[in-house]
């Protein structure tokens, strides 16, 4: 991976985490993207109040667009067929809220507060998702 | 106000950072969960620049009686590693290796209409609902019992 390619993913990163860090300075929560999801559609009664999830969901979309249009629609590649993209929805839906966060929740916040949950929910979830990676596409080979 | 503007502010900047790093693409994410092929690094470097903000973030907040436009800080206190908490995010991580999608790219990748993205949300939260109703089911259940 050359520095060049690898400027924008630390850059991004960053801002990810000084959004995060904002989050927790300004309204004192985590910044966990399947929980305010969950909040902003009225599925989980509990979690931050339901405006400030309304607006988080709503500038995770405008904050996508404000790149695109400034620097260009980023590429997207998705290759899974219907029942994959069903299947694959349904499962991260129901999985995340059983486990009680995602990627953001349990990756971003939890690791950086060293949360012994969290620890471990992001090495299940990176060992599930290489696990799936290996069978779909050594085992199975497809994709 | 109070409530809507840090969470419009904190998605704006969570949403770029989404976009800039390369994680609505779901094939370098799923570039870098496939560790026995080409392997794609981004998603450690994202992750990796993500954590010192957050982690500086947690330093300051030792220093602050409350946070700046609310009452109280509401981090979790649960330290317990219960099967919910492992099965939750088994099922989570065999979904996320299916497509390459967790939540954030999924929501923040929306606008860049694709179908596939739409129809994965879509999913996501009939996922999300259909745990809400086991879990109510379950109460339910016990409550039944208890009585």
């Amino acid at each position: 991976m050359t520095f060049a390619a690898a400027l924008p993913a630390v850059a991004g990163g960053l801002l990810i985490g000084s959004a995060a860090g904002l989050l927790l300075l300004l309204s004192g929560r985590i910044a966990g993207v399947s929980g305010m999801a969950a909040r902003a559609l009225g599925i989980a009664d509990k979690g931050p109040p339901w405006l400030q999830a309304v607006g988080f969901v709503l500038g995770l979309q405008g904050g996508a667009l404000i790149v695109a249009l400034a620097a260009g629609a980023p590429a997207v590649t998705i290759t899974s067929s219907v029942p994959v993209l069903v299947a694959a929805g349904l499962l991260v839906g129901f999985g995340t809220r059983l486990g009680n966060g995602c990627t953001s929740g349990h990756g971003v916040c939890g690791l950086a507060r060293l949360s012994p949950r969290s620890l471990t929910a992001t090495a299940t979830f990176m060992s599930a998702g290489v696990a799936t990676v290996f069978m779909v596409r050594h085992l199975l080979g497809a994709g | 106000m109070r409530h809507i503007l840090p969470g419009l502010l904190v998605g704006l900047l969570f949403g770029a950072g989404l976009a800039l790093s390369g994680m609505i693409d779901a094939a370098r994410v799923l570039g870098f969960l496939d560790v026995a092929g080409a392997w794609d690094p981004t998603l450690a470097l994202v992750l990796g620049g993500a954590l010192i903000p957050s982690a500086l973030s947690y330093a300051l907040i030792r220093r602050m009686k409350r946070p700046v436009m609310a009452e109280e800080f509401c981090i979790p206190q649960n330290r317990a590693v219960e099967t919910r908490l492992l099965a939750g995010a088994a099922l989570f991580g065999a979904g996320w290796g299916l497509v390459g999608l967790c939540p954030g790219p999924a929501i923040a990748g929306l606008v860049l209409g694709k179908w596939q993205t739409w129809l994965f949300v879509a999913a996501m939260i009939a996922g999300m609902w259909l745990q809400r109703l086991f879990a109510d089911r379950r109460d339910h259940r016990s409550l039944q019992f208890a009585g």
